[in-house]
């Protein structure tokens, strides 16, 4: 035997009405013919019994608590592969977007919510929390090794805050907190190539789990530290490493 | 992170007067240059296989095909040609490793390596012994499912083979290298 029905009421669908308001363009909500053509292609399906099109179908039923407060919205990452194959560009990844941000900040993972806090603390906007004294300290310990220990790199460089540079480049905090070793390969290929750059003391973090927390206010401000360093810094290529 | 550059550059209107590219178009024209002369030289008799991640984040979410093609250019410079297999699906039709929008950190594990066990059989499929993961959400993943499902491909850095090639990378900076490649190029002390 089926399920028992679901009663649905008067539909209000409040999630999307605000959700056509929020994604520009409107996200093509309303197109959805139901081919699936998204579940197939989407590895998430199947996972917390969610699918992208059950996921939008709910949506657009007005099943919002439903649907917004399934784990799901948290093992969906984003990739837009559902868009990218959907024959009517229905922007399921902005409508997760929205369902992650509507749960209470202090209801979102714990992991994510902690990555994204880190990087509020200090100007450095790393998830791993380092500072930028950390950041410069590791950075100028890594080269002077290398100069000390490796043959013919007296003349390596690792310049943060280098006005005028050319590339403003950014690195994830995996490398100068967890493996700093890891930093040496990509100064070196810079220094072959003769490229002009610097980090920034500011802003040099390359990840950002504030946009995968869906807190906009913390997305911007990770963002417009890193970007606006780079212009402070007269730099010609943001140019990203990941 | 690419794609937050460029989203949260667009959807907080951030006033910017640079270009924002990735690393993969400056190498790729590097090596075009002939400023990062690169070669193949080091696997030709190891013929060890290589294939390659695209990342959701910058490829079909922010430059599409011509980066991945970049990244393929880059790529068949260092290991060879015939060295490169692709997996399939690929480019900005790839999927998404399962490691990207915080699923590394959202704690729901168990999910993460169900949506993982797609890559893996891709990577797999493709019988290489090295996957380039040029992307730190998904080099965390590749590297953790092949773990997880018991893989035996290793799970590499483009600066990592960048380096290699060049014979400029010294004994600490291959971590993610396999013991047939530990003493490769390695430069004079």
């Amino acid at each position: 035997m089926a399920e028992e029905a679901i009663e649905l009421g008067i539909i209000q669908c409040d999630f999307k009405k605000k959700a056509m308001e929020a994604i520009p363009g409107g996200g093509n909500l309303d197109m959805c013919f139901a081919c699936g053509t998204c579940v197939s292609g989407c590895p998430a399906t199947g996972l917390a019994d969610m699918d992208p099109r059950k996921f939008l179908r709910m949506i657009l039923l007005g099943l919002d608590e439903e649907a917004t407060k399934s784990p799901w919205v948290w093992m969906c990452t984003g990739c837009q592969r559902c868009i990218y194959a959907c024959p009517m560009e229905i922007d399921i990844p902005r409508l997760v977007y929205l369902a992650r941000a509507s749960w209470p900040r202090e209801e979102r993972p714990k992991g994510i919510r902690g990555s994204c806090d880190m990087a509020l603390r200090n100007d450095s906007c790393s998830a791993m929390g380092a500072s930028p004294e950390d950041f410069i300290f590791v950075v100028e310990d890594v080269l002077e090794e290398v100069k000390d220990t490796q043959k013919g790199w007296d003349n390596l460089e690792a310049p943060i805050d280098k006005q005028g540079a050319e590339f403003f480049i950014n690195q994830n905090s995996r490398e100068p907190v967890t493996e700093p070793d890891e930093l040496i390969p990509l100064w070196k290929i810079l220094n072959i190539v003769g490229a002009d750059w610097t980090y920034g003391s500011k802003g040099w973090a390359a990840e950002n789990y504030c946009m995968f927390l869906a807190d906009d206010k913390a997305w911007e401000h990770v963002t417009r530290t890193s970007i606006m360093q780079a212009q402070k810094l007269g730099c010609k290529v943001y140019l990203n490493t990941e | 992170m690419t794609f937050s550059v460029l989203e949260g550059l667009r959807k907080f209107n951030i006033p910017y007067d640079f270009e924002i590219a990735s690393i993969y178009q400056y190498y790729a024209k590097w090596i075009r240059e002939g400023k990062l002369p690169v070669n193949s030289d080091w696997n030709k008799d190891l013929k060890l296989k290589f294939t390659v991640q695209d990342p959701c984040q910058i490829i079909r979410k922010s430059y599409g095909d011509p980066v991945a093609e970049d990244l393929r250019f880059v790529a068949k410079s260092l290991v060879g040609e015939e060295n490169l297999i692709e997996m399939w699906p690929n480019r900005s039709n790839n999927f998404c490793c399962g490691g990207g929008g915080g699923f590394l950190q959202s704690g729901y594990t168990e999910a993460r390596h169900a949506y993982g066990k797609i890559k893996f059989d891709q990577i797999v499929a493709t019988g290489a012994d090295y996957c380039i993961a040029a992307c730190h959400n998904c080099h965390a993943q590749i590297h953790d499912i092949a773990h997880h499902f018991e893989g035996k491909y290793m799970t590499v850095h483009l600066w990592t083979l960048i380096g290699l090639s060049l014979g400029i990378l010294g004994p600490n900076e291959r971590e993610y290298l396999g013991d047939e490649l530990k003493e490769i190029n390695m430069p004079e002390e």
